[in-house]
């Protein structure tokens, strides 16, 4: 391809040049994606990085069991919730986690089902994000029930109480939507894997490692007989896993819009909170990308042309959160109820004002740089652009719970909340799980589809004849 | 021929190698129209075509999935009516007991949740996975398979195979040495 040498030759022009940017740099064979990918995962040595990274997130995963203990021992009054605000952090970090989840999937799922080929080098590790992401979205509804050790009341049993969970209840939903997408997660991600953990056991030296990558392999020999069935099933679980990651964060949804308090009775959160999982997660996915691309030089797989991309995502994503904002606010205005016009009232000038003004400030004033070019082709702006929409969409979700609860409709109820440090040390904490887990992803997994890349390497090819 | 019977051929078969995607695609469409039946492609990345080319055109795992897909509706269905109906019956704001338009996202969820278990239980059940051992694991060569290497392996167990035959054939499409696979 004339226009891809030109690109990397240097000449390239100032218009279009990310458009021109390729999906993998030119000169790639199946052998040297196999072997970049594959000695990430097999070498003895990590990079001090690493090291680093994993320590500090191990820490905080520890001052996390430490809260938790706490927590078990003297109970959820720890945390700074209380009548009105009885929903704080906990559902705060629920939704936040939930919501980053969703890019992995939309990544895997809806890009494959649209053939958007630039999806291959970020699915794998987007997909390790979400179940990662799941998993520490689910400490919170646990824990925040006050007995876990009762959580199994959750689910429909027969049991000896003669009771049952009230399937006319958005909560309900909520516990059959979350584990029914944590566990189609799970096994997306671990039917991608298969085929590599193949290349990686036939691609070890060390006896023990090669039999444990060997055992969740499964024997699997690469037959063109199993590919056939094999992409079929990948295929039919990303049109399974589409639907349901849209109807996730829309039952998350109904959990507010279902009750009637002012500020969460509204029919635009299903698709506002949809558009803003992916804002989040595609935000989540560069701030993990550039730093990986950059420690393990990943640039020939991961380039400019997926950052690029990632940050048109999260442009248009962003404008369908704030046009969500903008509804809202008009909503509570034309509706002329009392409650909902004092609600937004509340929310621009009460005494949240301030994480109101910040959640506009990052989710729609700073996103718009990224109309800009310049601004996608530097990682290191792009980056920064990333961790204020993460910030940003904290601050959504806390103006939602917090603000929402703490005036409703009898002043004589009022009140006001803010987290205590528990609160901050589980939140700290469950992104240091959410981080050692991917750290350790990373040391035993490869962080990129290794057989995807093949197959694009061969497309690559076939095109430049 | 000898081993029709119950006596097991000397070896798996025999198998050849390939740099190329394409020449591996033509050396099984010639395989299969010299009448070579019990054969199987090994490449490290799925080659579209190339189960077409083995003569194999058709799985039934979509099948399956809708069946899993029928039973996951019917169950949530099932569960939210037993429970809300038969079991519990509870009055909620006056809504009837088998209000089934709020029963709606659990019925989708696990709708969703038995396809996709079907899916992959299904993928991997056909493919007979998991399987400790296989034969075509004892050709040294076979580890780039997972890499970069095309493999074509014409198994014993044909009708047509004969040692020598097959050899030859396979020496001419391949263009570099034939391994024998043992059992």
């Amino acid at each position: 391809m004339a226009e891809q040498h030109e690109h990397v030759m240097g000449s390239r022009q100032p218009t279009q040049a990310s458009q021109r940017a390729p999906v993998i740099a030119p000169g790639h064979t199946f052998a040297s994606v196999t072997d970049k990918i594959s000695a990430i995962a097999l070498t003895t040595r990590h990079p001090k990085s690493w090291w680093v990274g994993f320590l500090i997130s191990f820490v905080l995963v520890m001052m996390l069991f430490y809260t938790i203990t706490h927590l078990l021992v003297t109970g959820v009054g720890i945390w700074g919730v209380n009548v009105p605000v009885g929903w704080g952090f906990d559902i705060i970090n629920f939704v936040w986690w939930i919501g980053i989840g969703h890019a992995g999937t939309l990544i895997s799922a809806i890009l494959l089902l649209l053939r958007q080929q630039w999806r291959t080098s970020i699915n794998r590790f987007a997909e390790a994000m979400t179940l990662f992401a799941v998993a520490s979205a689910g400490l919170y509804p646990l824990f925040h029930t006050g007995r876990p050790w009762f959580d199994y009341w959750l689910g429909p049993y027969p049991n000896t109480m003669g009771l049952w969970p009230n399937f006319r209840s958005p909560l309900v939903w909520d516990v059959f939507a979350i584990s029914t997408y944590a566990l189609v997660s799970l096994l997306f991600w671990f039917v991608g894997l298969v085929p590599d953990l193949a290349t990686l056991r036939d691609r070890s030296t060390n006896r023990f490692t090669r039999a444990v990558y060997g055992i969740f392999a499964m024997g699997w020999r690469g037959s063109a007989i199993h590919w056939h069935r094999y992409e079929m099933a990948y295929l039919l679980l990303a049109g399974l896993a589409t639907p349901l990651v849209v109807s996730v964060h829309s039952v998350v949804s109904f959990d507010f819009a279902v009750g009637v308090i002012p500020g969460w009775h509204t029919t635009v959160f299903p698709p506002y909170f949809v558009a803003g999982a992916i804002f989040s997660g595609f935000a989540m996915v560069v701030t993990l990308a550039i730093p990986l691309r950059k420690i393990y030089g990943l640039q020939d797989f991961i380039t400019q042309r997926h950052l690029d991309n990632m940050a048109k995502v999260m442009l248009a994503t962003g404008l369908i959160v704030a046009y969500g904002y903008m509804m809202e606010t008009f909503v509570a205005w034309y509706s002329g109820a009392h409650y909902e016009q004092y609600m937004i009232w509340n929310r621009m000038t009460g005494p949240y004002a301030f994480q109101y003004w910040m959640l506009i400030l990052c989710n729609v004033a700073i996103p718009q740089l990224m109309w800009f070019r310049q601004v996608r082709e530097n990682t290191v702006l792009l980056w920064c652009i990333s961790i204020v929409v993460n910030i940003g969409m904290w601050l959504e979700r806390y103006v939602i719970i917090v603000v929402s609860l703490h005036r409703d409709y009898l002043p004589s109820s009022w009140g006001i909340y803010s987290g205590t440090p528990w609160d901050w040390s589980m939140y700290v904490g469950s992104i240091g799980l959410f981080l050692c887990l991917l750290f350790l992803f990373i040391r035993f997994l490869p962080v990129i589809s290794i057989f995807e890349m093949r197959a694009l390497v061969s497309e690559t090819d076939e095109r430049k004849g | 021929m000898a081993f029709g019977k119950k006596t097991r051929p000397p070896i798996y078969g025999l198998m050849a190698e390939f740099d190329e995607p394409h020449r591996l695609i033509e050396a099984t469409e010639h395989a299969y129209a010299a009448g070579y039946r019990r054969m199987d492609a090994y490449t490290p990345y799925p080659i579209e075509g190339l189960a077409e080319a083995l003569g194999k055109h058709y799985t039934r795992l979509g099948w399956i999935v809708l069946a899993g897909a029928l039973t996951g509706a019917l169950g949530g269905y099932g569960l939210a009516y037993y429970a809300s109906v038969v079991s519990y019956p509870f009055n909620v704001g006056g809504k009837p007991f088998n209000s089934w338009q709020a029963f709606v996202p659990v019925i989708f969820e696990c709708t969703i949740l038995a396809a996709a278990f079907s899916a992959v239980l299904g993928m991997l059940g056909l493919n007979g996975l998991p399987q400790p051992y296989h034969p075509v694991f004892n050709v040294p060569r076979f580890a780039l398979a997972s890499r970069n290497r095309f493999f074509l392996c014409i198994e014993s167990r044909d009708a047509k195979f004969d040692s020598e035959g097959v050899r030859k054939f396979l020496e001419e499409v391949s263009g570099h040495e034939v391994y024998e696979v043992e059992w």
